[in-house]
């Protein structure tokens, strides 16, 4: 067993919080994040505090400012590009078990993007698992999803209604590749929108490279870096410069985040095609919304008939449901025999770096 | 089924008319031609049968898919469309295999008017079990009854004329009537040469249209030069006497006879070989003025019209152009000429009459008119000059139509709730209200006219300022104006404030107003008595 010291401090005071579960709770909403009272630290904080355990490195998860952080080692190259140079990082393996104030705490992998991780959380007996953000599909950039044993699951439900349901993700990285085949022979260039986060690395995968070139904006170039310092394979892939726009007009595949197509950006690739890669693809209405010529369903969040396996997997049976439709998930649950609550996450972020939870749309009328 | 299903994506996911009409024409050229035949019937609008109702196939999707009732309803709430939603939901049996277009409309969607609940129970479960979720949303559109998909007639008419490489006119009048799709359909609809060129014989010519006149009549020289007359609120037409035959056909390349029977009756006192140019308009006797459009709608949506259904809403053909007069097109001829043979080809009935031209010595009289536009119940005025003759499309300089603007208000967005498809889960249609004694009195809604990103800013604006929810509908607290623009108003018991607006429409956000300066519905009230109410 090994404890990290200096993460678990006594010199850090109790922070102010505002607990609005029951005080035997090992997890309670604060007004900064999760915050686990017996071991003292946060998870997925929104605002500076002592010790921070990041799920991921997504804005709405990870913010700038904690005194020290604690993430899975897979991660930690990508934690670092976003929380700057300055920020302290303790990297710990998946499966590895450290203790803070006499609270056992591990990571596990959630197959959202590199190095995300569900945290398990034991404290005399008593086991809890925050999901963070996770997905089941198949995932070449990242370690797969790892269901946890818990008495109490915090899981994420951006997705939490039956209507998401995937299919298989090499149908359609398939389908991306058609498309691209399809521009070329009218001698448009792809321009497709995915988060610059793990969604853009993932299709970067399952890009067929005998096509043609594969161009990255900026924000994705970037991490597609950090990718591959982690030793995650990627096929090639060049900076979406104003040169290559011109050299491969027509033909080439570029990668850019969705806020990417407000900007003057997108024009100097014209003629092109927009294709958006998002979960909330699969429905019309939002497909339409987006504007771009084609949507293509993919997500790195869980869809429903996964996330009640996964629920079963863990044999939870207390469901705390976060992100997303959570109202549906708790009346589903209880009426399905389990002890089930629904926690107010705050989310959003930065526009350009916004991941798919913050275009959660509302559900009207009664849950 | 999988072909029509691509192109029913394919129509549903471009607002282009050029990659719609391609879309068609691969489609039309390559299915099978029954399948290509129901194809057509069913983008053109017709009815193919008794649809199952909602709540049943609601019901029978949350048995299939094992979930509750609630959580159905909670999906369609963010669908926004309960035929995407169900098929949505139900599981995909993997490696479907789609009958036919034509199998599933002749064998399975139109006999569920005549078999009992379980049997259509059956046949619903069954046919969703061999399909994939694009082509389920496709079958529950045909089960609707409501099959629409952005492709107008008239686009349909195009693409197939040029598939069949005909005229839009002949295509037009080939597809119009009653028709059962068979196996014979296409080669029909997609002749070169039409064997029977009777049927092409109430072919319309091509309409002549107006440009709004914006910069004044200054330029339009001496007013001798013009014929004026009302600009009537109807739906324009031409009436084709020939070959014994009558045929009233619409701007929209579309036969409407159907739907004003009396029309075609009036018009065998025409004589034989003349085609004349007009509006049809809903007519008031008492008042002798039109009625709103609106009331005509109603005709429309009818393939046929009872005789019963006449009086209901009386209508009256206007005639104000000849073009053709015993068989002979007199397009080329003065417009001075063509009216004087308008005059003398036919007598004036309550059903067919002659529009009256307007006779004035300036322009100033003109425009004075024009105040009376709306107490008269017509649009505006047509000024069309006398010495032209009559040109396919919207040729410059010859004929002007003057719009009568609509009437503006500043009101408060009072309460919201959330739009249907496109705009599901958006706030998009709004109340307004008016203040009346301090306290804001809701006037109308109105949904059109905004932006996506407005929408899509007031969205954010509503659910930061809501009060209260009744319901989906969220109260909001006033302090947004907007200005909306009507058509006309009306004493309505039926609304709290007494006052009813038609066609309401969103001109702008008043970021510039604050809410103590929007109307007053003494205001409206005072409009409302300017009215004659």
């Amino acid at each position: 067993m090994n404890t990290l010291k200096y993460f678990s401090h006594p010199k850090f005071a109790m922070p102010n919080i505002f607990p609005t579960m029951p005080n035997q709770s090992l997890i309670i909403e604060t007004d900064r994040g999760l915050f686990c009272p017996a071991g003292d630290f946060y998870i997925d904080a929104w605002k500076s505090v002592p010790r921070n355990i990041v799920t991921h490195a997504h804005s709405d998860h990870a913010r700038r400012g904690s005194d020290r952080y604690l993430t899975a080692s897979d991660g930690v190259n990508i934690l670092r590009h976003r929380m700057g140079r300055d920020a302290v990082i303790d990297p710990i393996p998946y499966g590895q078990i450290i203790e803070l104030n006499g609270v056992r705490v591990s990571l596990h992998p959630a197959g959202h993007v590199l190095g995300s991780s569900q945290i398990r959380i034991e404290s005399a007996g008593e086991i809890w698992v925050i999901s963070g953000d996770y997905k089941r599909q198949a995932d070449p950039t990242c370690r797969a999803f790892e269901p946890v044993r818990c008495h109490t699951l915090i899981t994420e439900c951006t997705f939490g209604l039956p209507i998401f349901r995937w299919i298989d993700s090499s149908v359609v990285a398939a389908d991306i590749n058609a498309w691209w085949a399809g521009n070329q022979a009218v001698g448009r260039t792809s321009i497709l929108l995915a988060y610059s986060l793990g969604k853009a690395q993932r299709v970067l995968a399952g890009l067929d490279a005998n096509l043609g070139p594969i161009l990255l904006h900026g924000a994705v170039h970037a991490i597609t870096e950090a990718y591959r310092g982690s030793g995650i394979e990627l096929p090639p892939a060049g900076y979406a410069s104003v040169e290559n726009a011109k050299l491969h007009r027509g033909k080439a595949m570029v990668i850019a985040p969705p806020s990417a197509m407000n900007s003057t950006w997108a024009r100097k690739f014209a003629p092109f095609s927009s294709g958006v890669a998002s979960g909330w693809m699969q429905v019309r209405g939002f497909r339409r919304r987006r504007g771009a010529d084609r949507g293509f369903v993919l997500s790195d969040h869980v869809d429903f008939p996964a996330l009640l396996e996964t629920i079963e997997q863990t044999e939870a049976d207390h469901i705390i449901a976060t992100h997303g439709y959570t109202d549906a998930l708790v009346k589903l649950m209880r009426e399905r025999g389990k002890q089930s609550s629904a926690l107010q996450t705050r989310f959003g972020g930065d526009e350009e770096e916004s991941e798919e939870t913050v275009e959660t749309p509302v559900v009207e009328g009664e849950a | 089924m999988k072909r029509f299903t691509a192109l029913y994506f394919e129509l549903d996911e471009t607002t282009r008319t050029s990659e719609k009409i391609a879309a068609l024409g691969r489609y039309f050229r390559e299915a099978p031609p029954l399948d290509a035949a129901w194809a057509i019937f069913i983008v053109s609008g017709r009815k193919i049968g008794k649809a199952v109702s909602s709540r049943l196939l609601r019901q029978w999707a949350a048995e299939a898919s094992g979930y509750p009732d609630w959580l159905v309803d909670q999906c369609y709430r963010v669908v926004g469309d309960l035929s995407e939603t169900i098929s949505l939901l139900v599981p995909t049996v993997a490696d479907t295999n789609a009958p036919s277009l034509h199998e599933i409309v002749e064998e399975r969607v139109r006999p569920l008017g005549s078999i009992t609940q379980d049997s259509q129970r059956e046949v619903i479960l069954g046919t969703w079990s061999q399909l994939n979720t694009d082509e389920r949303l496709v079958f529950h559109k045909l089960l609707s009854g409501n099959f629409r998909v952005g492709v107008s007639k008239q686009l349909l008419i195009r693409a197939l004329a040029e598939v069949a490489d005909v005229s839009s006119a002949v295509m037009a009048h080939r597809l119009a009537g009653q028709w059962m799709p068979d196996e014979t359909t296409m080669d029909r609809l997609l002749a070169r040469h039409d064997p029977a060129a009777v049927a092409d014989s109430g072919t319309p010519y091509p309409f002549m249209l107006a440009h709004a006149l914006h910069d004044g009549t200054s330029s339009l020289g001496a007013i001798a030069d013009w014929l004026i007359e009302w600009k009537w609120d109807g739906i324009r037409a031409q009436l084709i006497r020939r070959a014994g035959q009558i045929t009233l056909w619409s701007r929209g390349d579309e036969v409407v006879s159907g739907a004003f029977p009396e029309i075609i009756q009036a018009a065998s006192a025409l004589p034989e070989g003349t085609v004349l140019d007009g509006e049809i308009v809903a007519w008031n006797d008492e008042t002798s003025k039109p009625e709103p459009f609106i009331r005509l709608q109603r005709r429309l949506n009818r393939q046929t019209v009872e005789m019963t259904f006449w009086p209901e809403v009386p209508v009256t053909f206007i005639a104000f152009d000849a073009l053709e007069i015993d068989g002979a097109d007199v397009r080329d001829r003065s417009l001075v000429e063509r009216r004087a043979m308008l005059e003398t080809s036919f007598p004036t009935t309550s059903t067919l009459r002659k529009s009256t031209p307007l006779h004035y010595e300036t322009w100033d009289e003109v425009l004075h008119i024009m105040e009376e536009a709306r107490s008269r119940g017509v649009e505006g005025i047509m000024l069309k000059r006398l010495a032209s003759p009559y040109q396919p499309g919207r040729p410059t300089g010859l004929w002007w139509k003057l719009k009568v603007e609509p009437y503006t208000m500043d009101a408060v967005m009072i309460a919201a709730e959330p739009g249907r498809g496109r705009r599901a889960g958006l706030l998009t249609d709004y109340t307004f209200g008016v203040w009346d004694n301090g306290s804001l009195v809701p006037i109308t809604k109105a949904y059109s006219g905004l932006t996506d990103v407005e929408i899509v800013e007031i969205d954010r604006f509503a659910r930061r300022h809501t009060t209260g929810r009744h319901g989906p509908v969220h109260t909001i607290e006033p302090l947004m104006v907007f200005e909306i623009g009507f058509e006309a108003i009306q004493l309505s018991p039926r609304h709290k404030s007494g006052i009813a607006l038609r066609f309401p429409q969103i001109l702008r956000i008043r970021k510039d107003k604050k809410p103590a300066e929007a109307d007053r519905l003494e205001t409206m009230q005072e409009l409302l008595r300017s009215m004659g109410y």
